[in-house]
Protein backbone atom coordinates (compact mmCIF):
# COMPACT_ATOMS: atom_id res chain seq x y z
CA UNK A 1 0.00 0.00 0.00
CA UNK A 2 1.23 3.34 -0.86
CA UNK A 3 0.19 6.53 1.25
CA UNK A 4 0.50 9.99 -0.02
CA UNK A 5 -0.35 12.68 2.79
CA UNK A 6 -0.31 16.31 1.62
CA UNK A 7 2.48 16.49 -0.71
CA UNK A 8 3.84 19.50 -3.11
CA UNK A 9 5.97 19.74 -5.79
CA UNK A 10 7.19 22.94 -7.58
CA UNK A 11 9.47 23.72 -10.51
CA UNK A 12 10.58 26.91 -9.84
CA UNK A 13 7.69 29.12 -9.30
CA UNK A 14 5.00 26.88 -10.72
CA UNK A 15 3.25 24.55 -8.82
CA UNK A 16 2.73 21.25 -10.24
CA UNK A 17 1.26 19.23 -7.48
CA UNK A 18 -0.37 20.74 -4.28
CA UNK A 19 -1.63 19.44 -0.86
CA UNK A 20 -2.38 15.77 -2.99
CA UNK A 21 -3.31 12.88 -0.09
CA UNK A 22 -4.42 9.60 -1.44
CA UNK A 23 -3.94 6.05 -0.69
CA UNK A 24 -3.21 3.57 -3.24
CA UNK A 25 -3.97 -0.12 -1.82
CA UNK A 26 -2.35 -3.15 -2.56
CA UNK A 27 -3.92 -5.92 -5.07
CA UNK A 28 -5.95 -3.13 -6.59
CA UNK A 29 -5.42 -1.39 -9.81
CA UNK A 30 -5.31 2.54 -8.86
CA UNK A 31 -5.72 5.01 -11.57
CA UNK A 32 -4.20 8.57 -11.85
CA UNK A 33 -6.61 10.77 -14.23
CA UNK A 34 -6.82 13.95 -15.42
CA UNK A 35 -6.11 16.04 -18.84
CA UNK A 36 -2.53 16.56 -20.36
CA UNK A 37 -0.93 19.03 -17.81
CA UNK A 38 -2.71 18.06 -14.59
CA UNK A 39 0.28 16.88 -12.88
CA UNK A 40 -1.00 13.16 -13.51
CA UNK A 41 3.08 11.99 -15.00
CA UNK A 42 5.17 14.14 -12.43
CA UNK A 43 2.82 12.61 -9.20
CA UNK A 44 3.68 8.81 -11.13
CA UNK A 45 7.26 10.49 -10.83
CA UNK A 46 7.16 11.46 -7.74
CA UNK A 47 5.90 8.15 -6.46
CA UNK A 48 8.98 6.47 -8.05
CA UNK A 49 11.10 8.73 -6.61
CA UNK A 50 12.55 10.10 -9.71
CA UNK A 51 11.66 13.48 -8.16
CA UNK A 52 11.80 14.43 -4.97
CA UNK A 53 8.67 16.15 -3.29
CA UNK A 54 8.88 19.75 -1.92
CA UNK A 55 6.81 19.05 1.01
CA UNK A 56 4.32 16.32 2.50
CA UNK A 57 5.26 12.42 2.62
CA UNK A 58 5.24 9.53 0.70
CA UNK A 59 4.67 5.92 2.81
CA UNK A 60 5.47 2.16 0.94
CA UNK A 61 4.10 -0.44 3.60
CA UNK A 62 4.39 2.44 6.14
CA UNK A 63 8.19 2.84 5.22
CA UNK A 64 8.15 6.73 4.69
CA UNK A 65 10.51 8.40 1.91
CA UNK A 66 11.44 11.21 3.93
CA UNK A 67 13.30 9.11 6.18
CA UNK A 68 15.20 6.55 4.06
CA UNK A 69 18.60 7.40 3.17
CA UNK A 70 20.48 6.49 -0.32
CA UNK A 71 20.44 2.54 0.44
CA UNK A 72 16.96 2.56 1.58
CA UNK A 73 15.87 4.17 -1.70
CA UNK A 74 18.17 1.78 -3.53
CA UNK A 75 16.35 -0.97 -2.49
CA UNK A 76 12.93 0.65 -2.46
CA UNK A 77 13.63 0.81 -6.33
CA UNK A 78 14.27 -2.44 -6.46
CA UNK A 79 10.84 -3.22 -5.17
CA UNK A 80 8.98 -0.97 -7.69
CA UNK A 81 8.51 -2.24 -11.60
CA UNK A 82 7.91 0.82 -14.36
CA UNK A 83 6.05 -0.31 -17.60
CA UNK A 84 6.76 3.23 -19.64
CA UNK A 85 4.67 4.72 -22.41
CA UNK A 86 7.20 3.73 -25.10
CA UNK A 87 7.84 0.30 -23.24
CA UNK A 88 11.55 1.60 -23.11
CA UNK A 89 12.60 -2.04 -24.21
CA UNK A 90 16.41 -2.76 -25.06
CA UNK A 91 16.77 -1.93 -28.49
CA UNK A 92 19.39 -4.35 -28.76
CA UNK A 93 18.44 -6.80 -26.27
CA UNK A 94 15.89 -9.77 -27.67
CA UNK A 95 12.39 -10.50 -25.49
CA UNK A 96 14.45 -13.01 -23.41
CA UNK A 97 17.38 -10.99 -22.75
CA UNK A 98 15.01 -7.63 -22.01
CA UNK A 99 12.99 -10.04 -19.30
CA UNK A 100 16.04 -11.18 -18.11
CA UNK A 101 17.69 -7.89 -17.63
CA UNK A 102 16.61 -6.76 -14.08
CA UNK A 103 17.47 -10.23 -13.19
CA UNK A 104 21.02 -10.36 -14.80
CA UNK A 105 21.44 -6.69 -13.23
CA UNK A 106 20.31 -6.82 -9.96
CA UNK A 107 20.39 -10.67 -8.37
CA UNK A 108 23.30 -13.04 -8.40
CA UNK A 109 20.71 -16.31 -9.26
CA UNK A 110 22.65 -18.70 -11.30
CA UNK A 111 21.69 -18.59 -15.24
CA UNK A 112 19.44 -21.64 -15.43
CA UNK A 113 17.00 -19.93 -13.16
CA UNK A 114 17.23 -16.80 -14.13
CA UNK A 115 15.90 -18.15 -17.63
CA UNK A 116 13.20 -20.05 -15.69
CA UNK A 117 12.49 -16.99 -14.34
CA UNK A 118 11.98 -15.05 -17.32
CA UNK A 119 10.23 -17.83 -19.73
CA UNK A 120 7.84 -18.01 -16.40
CA UNK A 121 6.68 -14.22 -16.62
CA UNK A 122 6.86 -14.38 -20.84
CA UNK A 123 4.80 -17.35 -20.78
CA UNK A 124 2.29 -15.04 -18.63
CA UNK A 125 1.79 -12.55 -21.27
CA UNK A 126 1.39 -15.08 -23.74
CA UNK A 127 4.79 -14.83 -25.98
CA UNK A 128 6.33 -17.55 -25.82
CA UNK A 129 6.84 -17.61 -29.23
CA UNK A 130 8.52 -14.66 -29.52
CA UNK A 131 11.52 -15.48 -27.23
CA UNK A 132 14.44 -14.93 -29.89
CA UNK A 133 12.51 -11.52 -31.35
CA UNK A 134 13.80 -8.33 -31.09
CA UNK A 135 11.89 -4.93 -30.01
CA UNK A 136 11.65 -3.85 -33.27
CA UNK A 137 10.40 -6.82 -34.26
CA UNK A 138 7.30 -6.26 -32.45
CA UNK A 139 4.05 -5.36 -32.50
CA UNK A 140 3.14 -2.36 -30.38
CA UNK A 141 1.05 -4.69 -28.09
CA UNK A 142 3.93 -7.11 -27.94
CA UNK A 143 6.12 -4.96 -27.08
CA UNK A 144 3.98 -3.41 -23.78
CA UNK A 145 3.40 -7.04 -22.81
CA UNK A 146 7.01 -7.61 -22.68
CA UNK A 147 7.67 -4.54 -20.41
CA UNK A 148 4.97 -5.96 -18.55
CA UNK A 149 6.74 -8.93 -17.79
CA UNK A 150 9.99 -7.03 -17.40
CA UNK A 151 8.38 -4.81 -14.60
CA UNK A 152 7.24 -7.79 -12.62
CA UNK A 153 10.53 -10.59 -13.58
CA UNK A 154 11.52 -8.96 -9.64
CA UNK A 155 8.15 -9.46 -8.07
CA UNK A 156 7.49 -6.29 -7.31
CA UNK A 157 5.59 -4.84 -4.56
CA UNK A 158 4.80 -1.60 -6.84
CA UNK A 159 4.27 -1.67 -10.21
CA UNK A 160 3.51 1.70 -12.30
CA UNK A 161 2.62 2.06 -15.49
CA UNK A 162 2.71 4.77 -17.50
CA UNK A 163 -0.53 5.63 -20.08
CA UNK A 164 -0.02 1.55 -20.84
CA UNK A 165 -2.23 1.42 -23.37
CA UNK A 166 -1.00 4.79 -25.19
CA UNK A 167 -0.87 4.11 -29.45
CA UNK A 168 -2.74 0.98 -28.97
CA UNK A 169 -5.77 -0.01 -30.92
CA UNK A 170 -8.64 0.01 -28.71
CA UNK A 171 -8.96 -4.26 -28.76
CA UNK A 172 -5.00 -4.39 -27.80
CA UNK A 173 -5.56 -1.62 -25.03
CA UNK A 174 -8.41 -4.09 -23.45
CA UNK A 175 -6.04 -6.92 -23.55
CA UNK A 176 -3.24 -4.97 -21.87
CA UNK A 177 -5.73 -3.47 -19.06
CA UNK A 178 -6.82 -7.01 -17.94
CA UNK A 179 -3.50 -7.96 -17.86
CA UNK A 180 -2.12 -5.79 -15.72
CA UNK A 181 -5.13 -5.94 -13.78
CA UNK A 182 -4.79 -10.09 -13.91
CA UNK A 183 -1.42 -9.88 -12.81
CA UNK A 184 -2.19 -7.13 -9.94
CA UNK A 185 -4.62 -9.61 -8.15
CA UNK A 186 -2.31 -12.85 -9.28
CA UNK A 187 0.94 -11.20 -7.25
CA UNK A 188 -0.79 -8.90 -5.08
CA UNK A 189 0.50 -5.67 -6.10
CA UNK A 190 0.24 -2.19 -5.43
CA UNK A 191 0.05 -1.07 -9.19
CA UNK A 192 -0.94 2.82 -9.88
CA UNK A 193 -1.04 3.66 -13.62
CA UNK A 194 -1.23 6.85 -14.95
CA UNK A 195 -3.78 6.91 -18.08
CA UNK A 196 -6.55 9.71 -19.75
CA UNK A 197 -8.08 6.88 -21.45
CA UNK A 198 -11.83 5.98 -20.14
CA UNK A 199 -11.63 2.75 -21.20
CA UNK A 200 -9.09 1.68 -18.57
CA UNK A 201 -11.25 3.98 -15.51
CA UNK A 202 -14.21 1.57 -16.99
CA UNK A 203 -12.13 -1.87 -17.24
CA UNK A 204 -9.82 -1.78 -13.91
CA UNK A 205 -10.24 1.44 -11.97
CA UNK A 206 -11.05 0.13 -8.48
CA UNK A 207 -9.52 3.23 -7.16
CA UNK A 208 -9.33 6.59 -9.58
CA UNK A 209 -7.61 9.39 -8.29
CA UNK A 210 -8.51 12.48 -10.30
CA UNK A 211 -6.48 15.18 -11.04
CA UNK A 212 -6.41 18.96 -12.16
CA UNK A 213 -4.20 21.46 -12.33
CA UNK A 214 -1.83 19.62 -9.68
CA UNK A 215 -4.97 19.26 -7.28
CA UNK A 216 -6.99 16.02 -6.51
CA UNK A 217 -10.25 17.24 -7.42
CA UNK A 218 -12.26 13.55 -6.74
CA UNK A 219 -11.63 10.00 -5.64
CA UNK A 220 -13.52 6.99 -5.97
CA UNK A 221 -14.31 3.74 -7.79
CA UNK A 222 -14.75 3.00 -11.65
CA UNK A 223 -18.68 2.40 -10.44
CA UNK A 224 -18.79 5.66 -9.05
CA UNK A 225 -17.32 8.50 -11.74
CA UNK A 226 -20.10 8.13 -14.11
CA UNK A 227 -22.27 9.38 -11.31
CA UNK A 228 -19.50 11.48 -9.68
CA UNK A 229 -21.75 14.25 -9.38
CA UNK A 230 -18.23 16.94 -9.73
CA UNK A 231 -18.48 18.98 -13.05
CA UNK A 232 -15.15 18.66 -13.33
CA UNK A 233 -15.09 14.56 -13.41
CA UNK A 234 -18.16 14.67 -15.74
CA UNK A 235 -16.14 17.24 -18.26
CA UNK A 236 -13.89 14.35 -18.46
CA UNK A 237 -15.72 11.52 -18.47
CA UNK A 238 -17.89 12.85 -21.26
CA UNK A 239 -15.75 14.73 -23.17
CA UNK A 240 -15.91 12.00 -26.07
CA UNK A 241 -18.79 12.02 -28.88
CA UNK A 242 -19.07 8.49 -28.28
CA UNK A 243 -19.61 8.22 -24.22
CA UNK A 244 -21.89 10.90 -24.72
CA UNK A 245 -24.02 9.09 -27.18
CA UNK A 246 -23.87 6.18 -24.52
CA UNK A 247 -25.37 7.92 -21.93
CA UNK B 1 26.39 30.99 -17.37
CA UNK B 2 25.24 28.29 -19.40
CA UNK B 3 28.30 27.15 -20.03
CA UNK B 4 29.84 27.25 -16.61
CA UNK B 5 26.98 24.70 -15.44
CA UNK B 6 27.39 22.28 -18.09
CA UNK B 7 31.29 22.22 -17.65
CA UNK B 8 29.45 21.65 -13.94
CA UNK B 9 27.47 19.22 -15.31
CA UNK B 10 29.83 17.35 -17.37
CA UNK B 11 32.19 16.58 -14.60
CA UNK B 12 29.54 15.33 -12.21
CA UNK B 13 28.90 13.28 -15.18
CA UNK B 14 32.49 11.84 -14.93
CA UNK B 15 32.11 11.45 -10.84
CA UNK B 16 28.82 9.42 -11.28
CA UNK B 17 30.47 7.37 -13.94
CA UNK B 18 32.60 5.88 -11.92
CA UNK B 19 30.60 5.45 -8.53
CA UNK B 20 27.71 2.62 -7.28
CA UNK B 21 29.48 0.14 -9.72
CA UNK B 22 27.30 -2.05 -11.91
CA UNK B 23 28.02 -5.93 -11.31
CA UNK B 24 31.54 -6.97 -12.75
CA UNK B 25 30.06 -9.68 -14.84
CA UNK B 26 28.04 -6.76 -16.91
CA UNK B 27 30.54 -4.41 -17.13
CA UNK B 28 33.27 -6.94 -18.68
CA UNK B 29 30.59 -7.64 -21.30
CA UNK B 30 29.59 -4.50 -21.61
CA UNK B 31 33.28 -3.02 -22.21
CA UNK B 32 34.08 -5.97 -24.58
CA UNK B 33 30.80 -4.84 -26.48
CA UNK B 34 32.36 -0.99 -26.56
CA UNK B 35 35.64 -1.96 -27.38
CA UNK B 36 34.22 -3.99 -30.58
CA UNK B 37 32.20 -0.77 -31.62
CA UNK B 38 34.17 1.59 -30.36
CA UNK B 39 37.78 0.65 -31.61
CA UNK B 40 37.51 -2.52 -33.57
CA UNK B 41 35.18 -0.97 -35.91
CA UNK B 42 37.48 1.99 -36.31
CA UNK B 43 40.08 0.26 -37.71
CA UNK B 44 39.25 -0.12 -41.14
CA UNK B 45 38.33 3.65 -41.53
CA UNK B 46 41.52 4.58 -40.30
CA UNK B 47 43.89 2.26 -41.97
CA UNK B 48 42.24 3.73 -45.36
CA UNK B 49 42.48 7.33 -44.24
CA UNK B 50 46.40 7.18 -43.03
CA UNK B 51 47.47 5.13 -45.86
CA UNK B 52 46.73 7.28 -48.83
CA UNK B 53 47.20 11.01 -46.50
CA UNK B 54 50.63 9.50 -45.60
CA UNK B 55 51.19 8.74 -49.40
CA UNK B 56 49.97 12.48 -50.33
CA UNK B 57 52.08 13.60 -47.32
CA UNK B 58 55.52 11.99 -48.63
CA UNK B 59 54.11 13.24 -52.35
CA UNK B 60 53.66 17.30 -51.34
CA UNK B 61 57.40 16.83 -49.36
CA UNK B 62 58.52 15.40 -52.30
CA UNK B 63 57.23 18.61 -54.50
CA UNK B 64 58.92 21.65 -52.00
CA UNK B 65 62.08 19.45 -51.91
CA UNK B 66 62.81 19.55 -55.34
CA UNK B 67 66.22 21.41 -54.91
CA UNK B 68 68.95 18.97 -55.54
CA UNK B 69 71.21 20.28 -52.54
CA UNK B 70 68.63 18.75 -50.33
CA UNK B 71 68.76 15.43 -49.28
CA UNK B 72 66.00 12.98 -50.29
CA UNK B 73 65.96 11.97 -47.24
CA UNK B 74 64.08 14.61 -45.81
CA UNK B 75 61.54 13.25 -47.22
CA UNK B 76 60.96 10.30 -45.23
CA UNK B 77 61.94 12.32 -42.59
CA UNK B 78 59.19 14.89 -42.90
CA UNK B 79 56.47 12.65 -43.51
CA UNK B 80 57.14 10.82 -40.03
CA UNK B 81 57.31 13.77 -38.53
CA UNK B 82 53.83 15.18 -39.66
CA UNK B 83 52.50 11.60 -39.12
CA UNK B 84 53.90 10.84 -35.51
CA UNK B 85 53.56 14.54 -34.20
CA UNK B 86 50.06 15.40 -35.82
CA UNK B 87 48.14 13.46 -38.84
CA UNK B 88 47.89 10.64 -36.77
CA UNK B 89 47.10 11.68 -33.06
CA UNK B 90 45.54 14.73 -34.00
CA UNK B 91 43.64 14.17 -37.30
CA UNK B 92 42.27 10.91 -36.96
CA UNK B 93 40.65 11.94 -33.55
CA UNK B 94 39.16 14.67 -35.00
CA UNK B 95 38.10 12.23 -37.61
CA UNK B 96 36.86 10.00 -34.68
CA UNK B 97 34.99 12.72 -33.44
CA UNK B 98 32.65 12.32 -36.35
CA UNK B 99 32.62 8.40 -36.37
CA UNK B 100 32.80 7.25 -32.78
CA UNK B 101 31.09 10.46 -31.15
CA UNK B 102 28.34 10.67 -33.47
CA UNK B 103 27.80 6.68 -32.47
CA UNK B 104 28.04 7.55 -28.77
CA UNK B 105 25.72 10.66 -28.78
CA UNK B 106 23.47 9.10 -31.17
CA UNK B 107 22.88 5.51 -29.27
CA UNK B 108 22.64 7.52 -25.77
CA UNK B 109 20.46 10.10 -26.89
CA UNK B 110 18.19 7.62 -28.55
CA UNK B 111 18.18 5.59 -25.28
CA UNK B 112 16.91 8.57 -23.05
CA UNK B 113 14.53 9.42 -26.21
CA UNK B 114 13.08 6.26 -25.53
CA UNK B 115 12.68 5.75 -21.92
CA UNK B 116 15.56 3.53 -21.94
CA UNK B 117 17.87 5.46 -19.47
CA UNK B 118 15.32 5.72 -17.39
CA UNK B 119 14.11 2.03 -17.10
CA UNK B 120 17.67 1.62 -15.81
CA UNK B 121 17.02 4.22 -13.29
CA UNK B 122 13.67 3.31 -11.97
CA UNK B 123 15.16 -0.40 -11.86
CA UNK B 124 18.23 0.87 -9.44
CA UNK B 125 20.70 0.83 -11.87
CA UNK B 126 23.57 3.63 -12.18
CA UNK B 127 22.97 4.25 -15.48
CA UNK B 128 25.99 6.51 -16.33
CA UNK B 129 28.29 3.92 -14.57
CA UNK B 130 26.50 1.02 -16.69
CA UNK B 131 26.27 3.59 -20.50
CA UNK B 132 29.50 5.35 -19.92
CA UNK B 133 32.43 4.01 -18.11
CA UNK B 134 32.73 1.01 -20.34
CA UNK B 135 32.98 3.68 -23.37
CA UNK B 136 35.78 5.35 -21.06
CA UNK B 137 37.62 2.27 -20.31
CA UNK B 138 37.11 0.52 -23.99
CA UNK B 139 38.47 4.06 -25.84
CA UNK B 140 42.11 3.47 -23.39
CA UNK B 141 42.39 0.99 -26.41
CA UNK B 142 42.24 3.78 -28.41
CA UNK B 143 46.52 4.43 -28.54
CA UNK B 144 46.26 0.65 -30.82
CA UNK B 145 44.26 2.30 -33.39
CA UNK B 146 46.61 5.31 -33.37
CA UNK B 147 49.91 3.30 -33.45
CA UNK B 148 47.82 1.35 -36.92
CA UNK B 149 47.81 4.81 -38.21
CA UNK B 150 51.29 5.84 -37.52
CA UNK B 151 52.65 2.33 -38.88
CA UNK B 152 50.00 2.92 -42.03
CA UNK B 153 50.63 6.62 -42.47
CA UNK B 154 54.18 6.32 -43.15
CA UNK B 155 54.46 2.75 -44.95
CA UNK B 156 51.32 4.83 -47.22
CA UNK B 157 54.30 7.44 -47.89
CA UNK B 158 57.26 4.86 -48.75
CA UNK B 159 54.76 3.28 -51.40
CA UNK B 160 54.23 6.96 -52.78
CA UNK B 161 57.53 7.67 -52.68
CA UNK B 162 58.29 4.00 -54.48
CA UNK B 163 55.68 5.05 -57.53
CA UNK B 164 57.14 8.20 -57.79
CA UNK B 165 60.68 7.18 -58.36
CA UNK B 166 62.14 8.42 -54.86
CA UNK B 167 64.66 5.47 -53.94
CA UNK B 168 63.17 3.78 -51.23
CA UNK B 169 66.15 3.33 -49.63
CA UNK B 170 66.75 7.44 -49.20
CA UNK B 171 62.77 7.06 -47.62
CA UNK B 172 63.18 4.53 -45.27
CA UNK B 173 67.16 5.94 -43.70
CA UNK B 174 65.19 9.45 -43.71
CA UNK B 175 62.28 8.25 -41.59
CA UNK B 176 65.23 6.95 -38.75
CA UNK B 177 66.87 9.99 -39.08
CA UNK B 178 67.50 11.53 -35.93
CA UNK B 179 64.56 9.76 -34.01
CA UNK B 180 63.51 11.14 -30.39
CA UNK B 181 61.03 8.54 -28.90
CA UNK B 182 59.74 11.57 -26.94
CA UNK B 183 57.85 12.54 -29.63
CA UNK B 184 56.38 9.47 -30.04
CA UNK B 185 55.58 10.17 -26.29
CA UNK B 186 53.96 13.09 -26.14
CA UNK B 187 51.89 11.78 -29.54
CA UNK B 188 51.11 9.21 -27.04
CA UNK B 189 49.75 11.37 -23.75
CA UNK B 190 48.09 13.25 -26.54
CA UNK B 191 45.94 10.44 -27.85
CA UNK B 192 45.32 9.24 -24.09
CA UNK B 193 43.56 12.84 -23.33
CA UNK B 194 41.96 12.82 -26.71
CA UNK B 195 40.67 9.27 -25.99
CA UNK B 196 38.88 10.49 -22.99
CA UNK B 197 37.27 13.37 -24.72
CA UNK B 198 36.04 10.89 -26.87
CA UNK B 199 34.21 8.63 -24.79
CA UNK B 200 32.76 11.43 -22.27
CA UNK B 201 31.99 14.73 -24.44
CA UNK B 202 29.66 12.78 -27.09
CA UNK B 203 28.00 10.77 -24.25
CA UNK B 204 27.18 13.91 -21.89
CA UNK B 205 25.79 15.30 -25.37
CA UNK B 206 24.03 12.03 -25.60
CA UNK B 207 23.09 11.44 -21.69
CA UNK B 208 21.38 14.82 -21.16
CA UNK B 209 19.75 16.10 -24.58
CA UNK B 210 16.04 16.57 -24.22
CA UNK B 211 13.77 16.45 -27.02
CA UNK B 212 12.70 14.10 -29.99
CA UNK B 213 14.48 12.37 -32.54
CA UNK B 214 14.99 14.87 -34.63
CA UNK B 215 16.86 15.99 -31.45
CA UNK B 216 19.33 12.95 -31.65
CA UNK B 217 20.34 14.64 -34.91
CA UNK B 218 21.15 18.27 -33.29
CA UNK B 219 22.67 16.75 -30.58
CA UNK B 220 25.17 14.26 -32.64
CA UNK B 221 25.96 17.88 -34.46
CA UNK B 222 26.49 19.33 -31.17
CA UNK B 223 28.77 16.62 -29.70
CA UNK B 224 31.01 16.34 -32.94
CA UNK B 225 31.31 20.83 -32.69
CA UNK B 226 32.29 20.51 -29.71
CA UNK B 227 34.49 17.92 -29.78
CA UNK B 228 36.86 18.68 -32.07
CA UNK B 229 36.97 22.62 -30.52
CA UNK B 230 37.81 20.80 -27.27
CA UNK B 231 40.57 18.27 -29.37
CA UNK B 232 42.17 21.48 -30.93
CA UNK B 233 42.27 23.61 -27.70
CA UNK B 234 44.00 20.88 -25.59
CA UNK B 235 45.99 19.75 -28.79
CA UNK B 236 47.85 23.59 -28.66
CA UNK B 237 47.75 23.39 -24.21
CA UNK B 238 49.57 19.56 -24.98
CA UNK B 239 51.91 20.71 -27.25
CA UNK B 240 53.05 24.13 -25.32
CA UNK B 241 53.66 22.16 -22.38
CA UNK B 242 55.64 19.25 -23.63
CA UNK B 243 56.96 20.51 -26.63
CA UNK B 244 57.67 24.27 -26.37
Amino acid sequence: MIEVKSISKKFEDNEVLSDINSRFERGKTNLIIGQSGSGKTVFLKCLLGLYNIDSGEIKYDGRSSSEMNDFDKLNLRRDMGMVFQGSALFDSLNVLENVRFPLDMLTDIDSKEKNERALKFIKRVNLEDALNKLPSELSGGMQKRVAIARAVVMNPKYLFCDEPNSGLDPKTAIVIDKLIHEITTEYQITTVINSHDMNSVIEIGENIVFLKDGLKVWQGTNKEILNSGNNEVNDFVYSSELVKKLK
Amino acid sequence: MNYIHDIGKYFLMIRISFSKSCKKSILYKQIFKEINDLVLDSIPIVSILSFFIGGVVAIQMALNLENPLLSKTLIGFATRQSVILEFAPTFISIIMAGKVGSYITSSIGTMRVTEQIDALEVMGINSLNYLVFPKIIAMLLYPFVITISMFLGIIGGLLAMTLTGVPSEAYIQGIQTDFDGYHVTYSYVKTLVFSFVLATVPAFHGYYMKGGALDVGKASTQSFYWTSIIIIILNYIITQLLLA
